[in-house]
């Protein structure tokens, strides 16, 4: 949106060189329009100084924006350079240890760092703990956001609707520590009851076959995504609500004068409009949920075995076994194991951040 | 099909703000009736209490009653859903669904009233098209995005829309004015067409369209700044732009003030 009104204003800008002397020679007569768009006199002024023939040949700026221009583009630079920084960091310690690893670390599941002259660490455990529980999380989360983003923008009155969404957002404030506490504590032992039920009803279903740990003890990928779908609730909640809300008068108008319903109104007008934004909030929340360490450090219960593929499986997801190797970090090889790692991870991330870009832009033409 | 409106005594408020003051009129089936009057004058916001628009406003309410072919559409039992069903409307910017392709903009109040028989679909598509006289420039993309056509194609797409479910009244609110002289024409050509099967309420603040296409016209003023809106009158309108029985509706259409 920004973007191309952008555009626009330099494209108009260059059009008219012509009527641009104007303004150059007589300063104060014609600046009303420009003081509320910055970035359209600089234009018109360079490119009349050039047609004069004057000897300025560099455009003329203003201080306050050459400051204003210099913060905005290191700061943007910055944060480029930080995260490429972060991810050189990665790669170059996780370098040496991959060299001394000696199984696949994208092949195996065995992570035995005890001792660094014989290094044995793969992902592949890891990285079904942390997409299992990530992915559960998002698919408890998603049609639950979705009904209260619904229920706060169109349905909830206007008095219940701000007080209702400061209190879903008061649970991103939540630290995770507790939500962790809260889940092997209370909602842990509450939902074996409902593990042992699906695992004997349903136990043919690998999904829901027996574990690597004892489903009573509650340590696993199901109480973990039910956690995480709780912490991720409130962010998808929020940018879908932002979304929602701006859904054009005209369209809700439009369906209603139709003879829609509020559910067909809010399915034909405001679900379309703001399907690409639920589904980057989504992913935002997906991205949460596969950086969080300190709740599932607490919930899962640890094994040495391999994972069933099961939603009964103990572990540790990839953030969680970093802080659960934190004391072996004072050797550099182990502690490489470890940030290779975190390598994954945060390219897991990024991949999950550029798919949601990739859905939204998509949509976006489309629509 | 085109039924008659009869509005008794309607007052409209917004929460506590008196909005319209007592409006009594009737709409005789098969007529163009236009409002004019100057903004804020309550015009739109009496044709919205006619299919219980106005009700999407949070406060809004209406006292008195409007008689639909002699039945109250504010009556206890009656569901405001099943109003607009019957009553079509037609807003002041065009507003196709942009996520739908053409034919289903038109076809979106079959839908939501439970029609699912394709070709049935088709044939009311086409007939609507035809009748909002865009048929000839869209039947070969049907199935391109309503949002891509010009602002006057979508306007008549909009009527489509509305005449698709074949209502029993059709409102429109200042439905030209987003639109240049030539969509504009297009649009009342339209309307004198549809006043054979519909009957036709019409908001506009350009008062030769309303000489142009109406019957029957109603003017509307305020009584004063804070003061509700009130029908100042109503009657044909030959007569009202050529020897109107009040002074205030004079002095509006000959362009002495508004």
């Amino acid at each position: 949106m920004s973007d191309s009104t952008l555009a626009d204003r330099s494209a108009s800008a260059k059009e008219t060189p012509g009527r641009a002397r104007a303004p150059h020679g007589a300063p104060g007569s014609s600046r009303g329009g420009a003081a509320s768009s910055p970035d359209t006199p600089e234009g018109p002024i360079s490119t009349a100084n050039t047609a004069q023939g004057e000897p300025a040949s560099t455009p003329v700026r203003r201080p306050g924006d050459r400051v204003f221009r210099g913060t905005a583009v290191g700061a943007g630079a910055f944060i480029v350079v930080l995260i490429a920084a972060i991810g050189l960091f990665l790669l170059l310690q996780a370098v040496p240890a991959l060299r001394a690893n000696q199984v696949g670390f994208l092949t195996s599941g065995v992570w035995n760092t005890t001792d660094p002259n014989s290094l044995q660490f793969g992902i592949l455990h890891l990285l079904w703990v942390t997409v299992a529980t990530s992915v559960l999380a998002l698919a408890l989360a998603m049609p639950v956001s979705l009904g209260i983003a619904l229920f706060l923008t169109h349905y909830a009155p206007r008095r219940l609707a701000r007080p209702f969404a400061y209190v879903v957002d008061l649970l991103a404030a939540v630290p995770s520590i507790i939500f962790g506490l809260w889940g092997i504590k209370v909602l842990g032992p509450t939902l074996v009851p409902v593990a042992e039920w699906l695992n004997r009803n349903l136990g043919f279903v690998p999904l829901f076959a027996q574990g690597n740990v004892s489903i009573s003890g509650a340590g696993n990928v199901l109480t973990a995504g039910v956690v995480l779908a709780v912490m991720i609730l409130p962010v998808i909640t929020a940018v879908s609500r932002e979304v929602f809300e701006r859904t054009p008068k005209e369209h809700i108008e439009g369906a209603l004068a139709l003879g829609a319903t509020k559910w067909e109104m809010v399915r034909t007008t405001v679900i379309p409009f703001g399907k690409a934004g639920y589904v980057s909030a989504s992913m935002l929340g997906l991205g949460r949920a596969l950086g969080e360490t300190v709740a599932l450090y607490l919930i899962l219960s640890g094994t040495g075995a391999a994972p069933k593929l099961s939603f009964f499986d103990g572990g540790a997801t990839i953030a969680s076994k970093i802080a659960l190797g934190a004391g072996e970090f004072n050797n550099e090889l182990t502690a490489g194991a470890y940030i290779a790692a975190g390598l994954v991870l945060f390219a897991l991330t990024f991949a999950v951040n550029a798919l949601a870009r990739a859905i939204v832009a998509r949509k976006k033409v489309s629509a | 099909m085109a039924k008659r409106i009869d509005i008794k005594d309607v007052n409209i408020y917004y929460g506590k703000f008196h909005a319209v003051d007592s409006v009594t009129l009737s709409v005789p089936p098969r007529s163009v009736t236009a409002f004019i009057g100057p903004s804020g004058c309550g015009k739109s916001t009496v044709l919205r209490s006619l299919n219980r628009m106005h009700e999407v406003t949070p406060g809004a309410r209406v006292e008195g009653q409007v008689l639909l072919d002699g039945e109250d559409i504010y009556a206890a039992t009656v569901d405001p859903v099943e109003v607009r069903r019957t009553i079509g409307m037609v807003f002041q910017r065009p507003n196709p669904f942009p996520t739908m392709s053409i034919r289903d903009n038109v076809v979106a109040g079959l839908k939501l009233a439970g029609v699912k028989n394709r070709r049935r679909l088709d044939e009311v598509c086409e007939r609507s098209l035809r009748g909002a006289n865009l048929w000839e420039e869209v039947k070969d993309r049907l199935d391109k995005p309503g949002g891509g056509l010009s602002g006057g194609q979508q306007q008549r797409l909009c009527i489509a829309r509305a005449i698709a479910v074949q209502p029993d009244v059709l409102l429109m609110d200042e439905p030209c004015s987003a639109l240049d002289p030539i969509s504009t024409l297009a649009i009342e050509d339209l309307i004198t067409e549809l006043k054979q099967d519909y009957t036709i309420v019409i908001v506009t603040h350009n008062m030769q369209q309303a000489a142009r296409v109406s019957d029957q016209t109603a003017f509307f003023n305020l009584a004063g700044v804070g003061q509700p809106g009130r029908l100042v009158e109503v009657d044909d309108t030959e007569k009202i732009f050529s020897n109107p029985s009040q002074k205030a509706t004079e002095d509006y259409i000959s362009g002495r003030f508004g």
